[in-house]
């Protein structure tokens, strides 16, 4: 038992944990590694033992250069650590934080020895703001070396003099581009901004692991540029071209800066509507050259403060919370592994699910009944890899390789060895038992049956099957490729293996996962159904498409409930108002379901059609409203009711019936906890992500205040707009929240 | 001065080793086997390696070819219907000659009657040749077979960009003058820029000397391993050349220049000058340098193999047997230069023998680098176990048995002639030297994805007392 107390005793320090060196001829080598995370963050364990380390670093004269690494694999650092500005109370404590890095990263800046960043893996947020305080920087072409500034992901803003280091290295619209958009970069982008000063291809297999030894050669030539650096062999200024000295005296104007600054400042107007108060933050804190720089970094420590403090990040960091949650599978390892996927029909959404699983490694089978379906649905996938290698994301090669994973056929030769057949054939019933028969007749014992259905409860669809263990729903959102989201229904039958296979091949496809009950559209098409029939209402009361859209984006929604409609399908929108009308009767009331009907009888439906509320032109914006849907819309005008059509009880009554819903959901157990319902209703359905979720929305809004806006709408419409008990349990009980 | 050594074409991707297991002299024990044909090595010429751009810059591939075939036919004095078939290899094809083989034939002289064939396997395309020859022989199907292999980098086939050959073809159709201005009219100048080899691999874009960089890396061989090993084969080179060891090389008239009679690549340096140069292909901390590397060559190489039946009833006295060969792919990305490794223990295993008993060591040395990486990979335990499915490591070749008469990096790397080369030192080699097996290895490019290994295999058979050729030998 005295063994861990000699270690004690024979360590000169306390024992460090996050932070090692050791001296490589006159070069300190500082390496980076949580023991307790899969990733490396700033905490203040790392943050303490860098301030040490480096303090003993510069406190050598025998050192002369020194150089940052991380032996992480894949990871730098990922950025600050998320919990410790969560478990903040105020502002104060936040700008505090902020100061503390600043005036870290400040110090590394001014460091009297030259210091290398080696960067292999993610280096995000903070990981970046520390990277480029040092005065070179080398990175991996690895794929996995990616760099940016998320913060205003989750509403916040480079808190550690990221704000004003990076223009002075990319130049201020493509640190604009960086902080606004918090997009990531991948190295070779990254040398060519000028982030990175010199790129290191990552290794094959040598004498020991590829990456261990990548990590290892980076290391030994980031030593080498370090020495470099210390005896003037390399020098840290590039000798600027003409076009950039020229650019940058441009830039430096003061009418030009303004010019910049009012063009940013209208383009995030623009975009965020005013909803999110980062980016406006961002722009604020860089446009205010000539505050001396200590009053400076004061300032923006305490806007990033502020910021941490709102309800905007709070949702947006939620949301980034329940995202990793939703992104394990919490079912268990399936028993059999998915190795081959077939699917049936190959329309938008079969061939958009094929191609999201070919690039992933899963043999995949893509079956229709007639040639030119299938012709469609190879050309969709092929298009969808084309695109990237126009991108250069994907060599020619790689996507050749890729497709051979795709067999398009027309029968069920080779579904024998499939262990795992998604449906996406028409929405009816009929047709479904019959390719559920059809497939159960040749698939093996363990294959498993998924319905990529968007409103028919599964366990209708199971009634067909022999063995309805093995039967679960895959409600994909449509485009496939560009919608994060998945949503997993199991039936009463369905196996916990079975669940498990779904999730594990969801993840494989890089989705979003959330597992939901059975029912009448699930949870994500049940939400949506009641909002969509408030807004045919909402269009029947006289309320233009253009008006409606404007209502609903400038609540924080990306796409407005019209081109929403559109985008869906008028006729899937018109089944879904049907048969979940049938099913959940007059709550689910609201607008004509006929306007729906009328509009698809001649032909509008929506953007597939070229004609919907809108006319579709040629090019993507290019759209003006369909004046013969509004023709539609007289013939079932309804009187508005001017106590309750204000812009913003039109508003409410659209998100109201939304999130009653939702919250509906989670008490008819068809959820099993908020977490998951903000998550589908952000990621599948648009639900404002600066309002977090629905439910994120109740615990921030209030509920009681909810409920009193509800309860006008219901003494006008009566049940549609009645709350159901668990939110007037909330509302009785202010204490009550969905979120801790 | 090194210039351009280098164009890796649409190189490396396979690696693939070829080896021949050449048995000679002392009688330790004999490889043949029962009921397999005994196939032997009866001579080997090439026209001697010239860097691209020299003497030879106004001739055309098949002219080299051509006076490789006659100074076979100088040298073995074989009467030209004897032959049955004769193949050839090449990497980057003239398109006016694209079956090389039945032109250099037929301008070397030879009946027409001889049927000829092109084989391209990227550096090992020559090897491909003669394991080609071998196979029609073992099947009965030839007695006698010419193989060869040549490479013409001073001209390589530069094209029209995509965009202007659709033009130009669509005007070969078009009917009337409006069609036609119209299609000139089309023509931009983003239509006009060239369209050079492909500088890199097809599969993973990258070129070979940036592959050999990172190799060299992964295996952690330093910048000085690699200056060194370059100037031992400058050294080792220029030492055979003066000693006349080099007997394959033929002396050959250039029409409207003088006669060329050495390899004109040999340049033993210093270690200071090549310390100065800088890495040619990753920078700034690459270390695979012009002077490290292989440089691009001009040459022609060719040998005749027979079945030992026929050859010792025509009256020859056989250099060597041609006893077995494997070939192996790999991951064209981080393995492509590895093919030596992994095809070095089949190829023993094929024969019963191991590292020890082989007395010649001939390998393709296309980087310094890259002969290292290999090397290291060898004597490596823990790689023969993760990615060989061996128990232990292959084990290195001694130096003092491995390439003694330079390589590659001195004596010129005509990619489609290499592997004749290889094989006719190692006969030459064994009788000077008196051994009696020779190894040779060479990576080259082309092949499948990922490590699937391919494997060609073929079997030579029936009992020989090769005493007896050693006598013969000796007295040569």
């Amino acid at each position: 038992m005295c063994f861990p107390l000699l270690i004690f005793f024979f360590l000169p320090h306390q024992a460090r944990t996050h932070v090692s060196y050791e001296l490589k001829d006159d070069v300190a080598v500082i390496r980076l590694n949580d023991p307790t995370s899969k990733v490396n963050t700033l905490s203040v364990q790392m943050q303490a033992e860098l301030t040490e380390v480096m303090g003993e670093v510069w406190s050598n004269g025998a050192v002369k250069s020194a150089v940052f690494i991380s032996t992480k694999p894949g990871c730098f650092i990922a950025g600050a650590d998320i919990n410790m500005i969560q478990a903040c109370k105020s502002s104060e404590e936040v700008t505090s934080l902020s100061r503390e890095g600043q005036k870290m990263f400040e110090k590394i800046e001014k460091s009297p020895i030259p210091i290398v960043a080696a960067i292999n893996g993610s280096c995000l947020g903070g990981g970046l703001e520390f990277a480029i305080a040092c005065q070179y920087r080398v990175a991996t072409k690895s794929r996995k070396t990616i760099l940016g500034t998320p913060e205003v992901m989750l509403g916040l803003l480079p808190g550690a003099g990221g704000t004003q280091r990076l223009p002075k290295m990319v130049g201020l619209p493509g640190a604009f581009d960086m902080m606004l958009t918090g997009r990531n970069i991948r190295a070779d982008k990254a040398k060519k901004m000028g982030l990175v000063h010199q790129l290191v291809d990552p290794l094959g297999p040598g004498l020991k692991p590829a990456e261990e030894r990548t990590i290892e050669y980076l290391e030994e030539v980031a030593v080498g540029v370090a020495k470099g650096i210390a005896n003037k062999k390399v020098s840290l200024t590039k000798e600027k071209g003409f076009m950039q000295k020229l650019q940058d005296t441009v830039m430096g104007l003061g009418p030009v800066r303004k010019q910049i600054y009012k063009t940013v400042s209208d383009k995030v107007q623009k975009q965020t509507k005013g909803l999110y108060p980062a980016p406006v933050k961002i722009i604020e804190v860089r446009d205010c050259k000539g505050v001396k720089r200590v009053f400076f970094f004061c300032f923006f420590s305490s806007n990033f403060g502020k910021l941490a403090m709102t309800s905007e990040s709070r949702a947006l960091i939620g949301l980034y919370q329940g995202q990793v949650i939703c992104k394990k599978n919490h079912y268990g390892t399936p028993e059999k592994e998915v190795k081959k996927l077939a699917i049936l029909g190959a329309g938008l959404m079969g061939a958009g699910i094929a191609q999201v699983s070919v690039d992933k490694g899963l043999t995949t089978i893509l079956k229709d009944t007639a040639v030119d379906g299938i012709s469609r649905g190879e050309q969709q996938v092929y298009k969808g890899l084309n695109d990237k290698v126009k991108k250069k994301a994907l060599t020619s090669f790689a996507r050749d390789t890729i497709l051979s994973n795709l067999s398009a056929q027309l029968d069920y030769s080779s579904f024998k060895s499939a262990d795992m057949v998604i449906e996406a054939v028409f929405e009816d019933i009929n047709i479904k038992h019959k390719v559920l028969k059809e497939v159960e007749a040749v698939i093996p014992p363990h294959c498993i049956f998924a319905s990529n259905t968007s409103a028919l409860p599964i366990k209708d669809i199971a009634a067909a099957s022999k063995r309805p263990e093995k039967v679960i729903g895959m409600h994909y959102f449509s485009p496939v490729d560009k919608m994060q989201l998945l949503e997993i229904i199991t039936t009463d039958k369905t196996s916990k293996d079975t669940t498990a296979s779904a999730v594990s091949v969801g993840l494989k496809q890089g989705k979003i996962i959330i597992v939901v009950g059975d029912g009448p559209g699930f949870y994500t098409t049940r939400c949506l159904a009641p909002m969509l029939a408030e807004a045919v209402r909402v269009l029947q009361e006289g309320v233009g498409p253009k008006r409606l859209d404007a209502l609903t984006t400038s609540f924080g929604f990306p796409v407005g409930a019209a081109t929403l409609a559109d985008e869906v399908g008028i006729d899937v929108a018109a089944h879904v108002a049907e048969d979940l009308g049938k099913a959940f009767g007059s709550r689910f009331g609201g607008g004509n379901v006929d306007v729906l009907k009328t509009m698809v009888e001649k032909g509008f439906k929506g953007r597939k059609s070229g004609k919907g509320c809108y006319i579709y032109g040629k090019g993507k914006k290019d759209k003006s409203v369909n004046p013969d849907a509004e023709e539609i819309l007289k013939k079932y005008k309804l009187a508005a009711h001017p106590a309750i059509s204000t812009d913003s009880d039109i508003q409410y009554r659209l998100v109201s019936r939304f999130v009653n819903e939702a919250v509906l959901c989670l008490q008819e157990n068809i959820l099993r906890n908020p977490v998951e319902g903000d998550i589908g209703a952000v990621f599948g359905l648009g639900f404002p992500p600066c309002l977090g979720g629905p439910f994120r929305f109740v615990d921030s809004f209030g509920a009681e205040r909810l409920v009193g806006i509800m309860k006008r709408f219901e003494d006008i419409y009566g049940n549609q707009f009645t709350p159901c008990q668990l939110l007037l349990d909330h509302a009785k009980n202010p204490s009550k929240k969905f979120h801790k | 001065s090194w210039r351009f050594f280098f164009l890796s074409f649409r190189k490396i991707y396979t690696i693939l080793k070829n080896s021949l297991l050449i048995i000679q002299t002392k009688s330790k024990k004999t490889l043949a086997r029962p009921n397999v044909k005994n196939i032997v090595l009866v001579e080997g010429v090439r026209t001697p390696f010239l860097l691209s751009g020299t003497t030879y810059s106004d001739l055309m591939p098949h002219d080299l070819a051509r006076a490789a075939l006659q100074g076979l036919l100088h040298r073995t004095a074989i009467p030209k219907d004897v032959v049955d078939y004769i193949i050839y290899g090449t990497v980057i094809q003239e398109v006016k000659t694209s079956n090389v083989a039945r032109e250099a034939a037929l301008g070397a002289g030879f009946s027409d009657k001889i049927p000829s064939h092109t084989v391209t396997m990227a550096c090992i395309s020559s090897n491909q040749a003669m394991t080609s020859a071998v196979g029609l022989i073992a099947a009965g199907q030839c007695d006698a077979v010419v193989a060869g292999g040549v490479e013409f980098m001073s001209d390589v086939p530069i094209r029209h960009s995509r965009k202007m050959r659709k033009t130009m073809l669509s005007l070969n159709k078009a009917k009337t003058l409006g069609q036609r201005l119209s299609l000139l009219g089309s023509i931009r100048l983003a239509h006009l820029s060239p369209e050079l080899p492909a500088v890199a691999e097809f599969s993973t874009s990258e070129t070979m000397g940036h592959s050999a960089d990172r190799l060299a890396a992964a295996f952690g061989v330093s910048r000085v391993e690699q200056d060194e090993f370059a100037l031992r084969s400058h050294s080792l080179a220029k030492k055979a050349q003066d000693a006349g060891l080099l007997q394959d090389v033929i002396s050959f008239k250039v029409p409207g220049r003088d006669i060329v009679s050495q390899d004109n690549g040999i340049r033993p340096s210093s270690m200071e000058q090549m310390a100065k140069l800088k890495p040619a292909f990753i920078k700034p901390h690459g270390t695979v340098t012009a002077a490290n590397s292989s440089f691009l060559t001009d040459g022609a190489s060719a040998v005749l193999i027979m079945s030992e039946e026929k050859a010792l009833a025509m009256g020859y006295k056989p250099k060597a047997y041609l006893r077995d060969f494997v070939y192996v792919s790999q991951d064209p990305k981080d393995q492509l230069l590895l093919g030596p490794t992994y095809g070095t223990p089949k190829v023993l295993e094929r024969a019963g023998l191991t590292m020890s008993d082989i007395d010649v060591f001939e390998f393709h040395e296309a980087f310094a680098g890259q002969i290292m990486a290999n090397l290291k990979a060898m004597d490596s335990d823990w790689f023969a176990q993760t990615y060989m499915g061996r128990k232990s490591k292959v084990g290195t070749p001694p130096m003092d048995k491995f390439n003694l008469w330079g390589g590659s990096l001195s004596l010129g790397h005509p990619f489609g002639a290499t592997g004749c080369r290889l094989v006719t030192t190692v006969a030459h080699r064994l009788q000077k030297e008196g051994g009696q097996y020779g190894l040779v290895a060479a990576c080259a490019a082309g092949g499948q994805v990922s490590d699937t290994h391919v494997q060609h295999s073929l079997v030579v058979p029936a009992m020989i007392a090769f005493c007896t050729y050693a006598k013969h030998l000796y007295e040569l």
